[in-house]
């Protein structure tokens, strides 16, 4: 998992910077791209899964409730791929840069804009740009080290999860009400 | 060109819990028996092995064993004013799909209903009067009783190796089992699971106000155990991967750890895989559905397979799909709310309260699909409803089934959702918070109901199943009222913090997971103008053709459906072995 297999010097500019100011390093873990998020995220928005897998993508598209969920056409790749170069001209625009450049606490202040909806991005909303990002972020942070991210399990870490091989047949008795520690291992370590 | 094969004498449409237990029942009578599963073969050995299947992301993000939304899935309304949008990526429920279906990513709750659930409107006239119950509700009696699904009840327990504790034995109350459930013949057959360190606080907390705590019944066998069938289950391993994925070591009942070892190796059976079942063909002159039309979504090939029996055990999506597609029933109406095929559908209400216990170490990841406590005191017709303002109510349970953290990250209310401030507050409570849930009734509206959109089409060209749905005042009262209890309890256990619970308020959201019990569309019932199927789960409208499942529900309870969806199934099987193979037509005189 080194290549780059789909994205641009760009995005992965893009990507680097939101999600080291969405899991920022310190004592509790090293930062997102530290921990191999951008690698996760574009091995996913590579995988069929980017490519729209799982996804009922038949029109008619309309504007929809809250209730009905992610009613767009994009595939999660094109998603990311819009809503990257939006974001970038709605930093360029508010702040004369593009996000990467911009300082921390102007980073901050544009992901919650995005979060909230208040940035307005043409083509695509803010908002849903944000959420995917927000999931596939978390989702690379936490899944098992097999698939790019939360390199030597920090996230595991930093929560006290202890990953594989999850065979607590004795230890739901020995260890009830008692703090497991144990080292959490990978998927990979068993294979 | 459609290939037109043999007949055979059954054809059984989904190979999930229904199918499986209907295709064993039935080769065991000496029948031919064809099983078409829209997805692949699956068995635990070859297919759910550790480590691989221990995976988050696959399996409970991706949804590797689910249902595939890009070919087929549900649209949704909230009324029938609205246009109805596609869920386009599966949320709110997760239907499974390929040999096992749902019964492979369950979680294992096996609840029976109660006694009165199955005589809902006659129990509820008689104790508090016609005039109490509201026009509007649309609540119906099964037409079969508890006490005649008992056996069957009796039957799938001991399939499963269910761990639990009798509550009610032959009319003995027990205390520490559920004392409000119906009379049973036997204990379970495993003692229960080792309660986790939340099930235990709630329990005793539960206790403490004078509820009726017992541990929830759960198809997780607590100690190896061989089945009827031959068929071993090991004791659980409490791995926290339970619901979304197939269990790793055989401990968690489903058809391919209960059932497929011995169907598969019965001459009398036939799987296809990859048959995704197009239509079913039907003869209105005589009353018979003659052959099902299937697809091999591989090749894209289709085939009309003939048979003398077909039994509809595709989910309650695709058994509402494909008695609409049919042209089998008449399609309900909401506007007239005459017709029958896809009304009352009905879901499960659901809330829940979060707690924050410093001093606990839960450790979450050690948990098994079910080992935790529940009450019922505030369940079914257990209490009294007199001016309340609704009926039903709701099971109360706390039993973490994950720690898996991408889904299982709690932390206080206002923390924000990324950042520092969110990486320090995940750190702290990860061990240290869980969820009291509130499972409740659901029944049926006027305006509830399933059938064809008009607009969106699934991969093989038929019109999507069009799901008009929200929850109403009933439901809304139903659950604040049992919420109300789960804060009680909260409370009683002296938390650091919790929450206050989302009662049912807003309208039903397709993203969130909040169960995968849908209800109805293909009701039973002892007359044809107001039920799709009779009290054998028998069509009125065609006598070889059985549907079988959750669909057939004229209303949902306060509980997880599967163990009353499977005792159906032994019902009628027992019902068509032993009557209808002896003399074929109607069951029931219409
Ligand atoms: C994540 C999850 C957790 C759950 N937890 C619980 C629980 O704890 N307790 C409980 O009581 N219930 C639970 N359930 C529900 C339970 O799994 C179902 O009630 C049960 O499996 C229903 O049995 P069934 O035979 O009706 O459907 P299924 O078991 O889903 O079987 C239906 C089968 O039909 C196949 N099929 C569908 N359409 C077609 C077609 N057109 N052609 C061919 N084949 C088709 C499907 O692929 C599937 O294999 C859970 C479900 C999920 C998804």
């Amino acid at each position: 998992m080194t290549s780059s297999p789909s994205l641009t010097a760009a995005e992965l500019a893009f990507l680097t910077a939101a999600v080291d100011t969405l899991i920022p390093a310190d004592d509790l873990s090293p930062s997102g791209s530290d921990c191999g998020v951008v690698d996760f995220i574009e091995w996913q928005l590579a995988s069929p899964w980017g490519e729209g897998a799982g996804l009922y993508r038949d029109g008619p598209f309309f504007q929809a409730k809250p209730e009905h969920g992610y009613q767009l056409r994009f595939t999660p790749r094109e998603l990311f791929r819009a809503g990257i170069a939006a974001a970038n001209v709605w930093t360029r625009s508010a702040h004369g840069k593009d996000f990467n450049q911009l300082a921390d606490i102007d980073r901050i202040a544009a992901l919650k804009a995005f979060e909230e909806g208040s940035a307005e991005f043409s083509g695509v909303p803010s908002k849903e740009v944000f959420e995917a990002l927000l999931n596939l972020t978390m989702e690379g942070f936490f899944a098992d080290p097999i698939y790019g991210g939360n390199r030597d399990c920090s996230a595991w870490k930093m929560i006290g999860y202890p990953g594989l091989p999850a065979r607590y047949r004795e230890a739901v008795s020995t260890s009830f009400g008692k703090r497991y520690d144990q080292p959490p291992r990978s998927i990979a370590d068993f294979s | 060109m459609t290939v037109k094969l043999k007949e055979v004498d059954v054809v059984v449409v989904g190979m999930g819990w229904t199918g499986s237990i209907l295709a064993r029942e039935l080769t065991k009578a000496g029948l031919h028996v064809v099983g078409l599963e829209r997805g692949p073969r699956r068995t635990s050995e070859e297919d759910f092995a550790p480590p691989s299947i221990r995976d988050e992301l696959k399996y409970a993000i991706r949804l590797a064993l689910i249902q595939d939304a890009q070919r087929e899935t549900v649209t949704m309304r909230h009324s029938p004013s609205e246009t109805a949008l596609p869920i386009r990526r599966l949320g709110a429920f997760l239907p499974g799909s390929g040999l096992g279906g749902s019964g492979v990513v369950w979680n294992g709750i096996t609840s029976r209903f109660l006694p009165s659930d199955f005589e809902l409107r006659g129990h509820l006239t008689q104790r508090y009067g016609r005039a109490a119950i509201p026009s509007d509700l649309a609540v119906a009696d099964f037409g079969v009783t508890y006490a005649e699904l008992e056996p069957f009840y009796d039957r799938f327990e001991k399939l499963c190796g269910v761990s639990g504790k009798a509550g009610n034995l032959r009319g003995r109350q027990i205390a520490g089992g559920n004392i409000f459930e119906g009379e049973r013949s036997d204990d379970y057959p495993n003692k229960p699971l080792v309660t986790s360190k939340p099930g235990t606080l709630f329990a005793r907390a539960a206790a403490e106000l004078g509820y009726h705590p017992f541990p929830v019944p759960s198809a997780n066998a607590s100690a190896a155990y061989t089945n009827p069938e031959g068929a071993t289950l090991n004791a659980c391993e409490y791995c926290g991967h339970c619901d979304r994925f197939g269990c790793a070591v055989n401990a968690k009942a489903s058809p391919n750890s209960t059932l497929h070892p011995v169907l598969l190796q019965d001459p009398n059976f036939e799987l296809r895989d990859h048959a995704a079942v197009k239509q079913l063909v039907y003869d209105r002159a005589v009353r018979k559905v003659r052959s099902v039309r299937y697809v091999d979504v591989r090749t894209g090939a289709e085939y009309e397979q003939p048979a003398g029996l077909v039994l509809l055990c595709a989910y309650v999506f695709n058994n509402a799909l494909l008695m609409l597609h049919s042209g089998i029933g008449a399609p309900y109406d909401p506007a007239t709310a005459k017709g029958v095929v896809g009304k009352n559908y009905c879901y499960q209400t659901t809330s829940r309260v979060q707690v924050f216990m410093e001093d606990e170490e839960i450790n979450p990841f050690m948990a098994s699909g079910v080992n935790g406590m529940a009450i019922d005191d505030v369940n079914g017709d257990n209490f009294d409803h007199s001016g309340l303002g609704f009926f039903g109510g709701a099971m109360i349970f706390c039993s973490p089934a994950s720690g898996r953290p991408i889904m299982i990250r709690p932390v206080p209310p206002g923390t924000p959702r990324w950042g520092a401030a969110w990486k320090q507050a995940t750190a702290k409570w990860y061990n240290h918070s869980f969820f009291i849930n509130v499972s409740g009734a659901s029944y049926a509206h006027r305006h509830s109901h399933l059938d064809l959109d008009p607009n969106y089409r699934d991969a093989l060209g038929r019109p999507l199943i069009r799901m008009t749905y929200d929850f109403q005042e009933n439901d809304r009262t139903l659950v604040a009222h049992a919420a109300g209890v789960a804060v009680k309890i909260a409370q009683a256990m002296n938390p650091t913090m919790m929450t206050a619970p989302p009662a049912q308020r807003g309208s039903f959201h397709t993203v969130p997971y909040q169960s995968t019990h849908n209800t109805g569309g293909t009701i039973m019932g002892s007359d044809p103008g107001s039920s799709v199927v009779n009290r054998y789960l028998q069509s009125w409208d065609a006598d070889n053709l059985f549907v079988m499942g959750a669909s057939t529900f004229p209303q949902n309870a306060g509980y997880a459906p599967t163990a009353t969806v499977a005792a159906l199934a032994y019902w009628s099987a027992h019902a068509i072995t032993t009557q209808y193979l002896k003399n074929q037509g109607p069951l029931v005189d219409a």
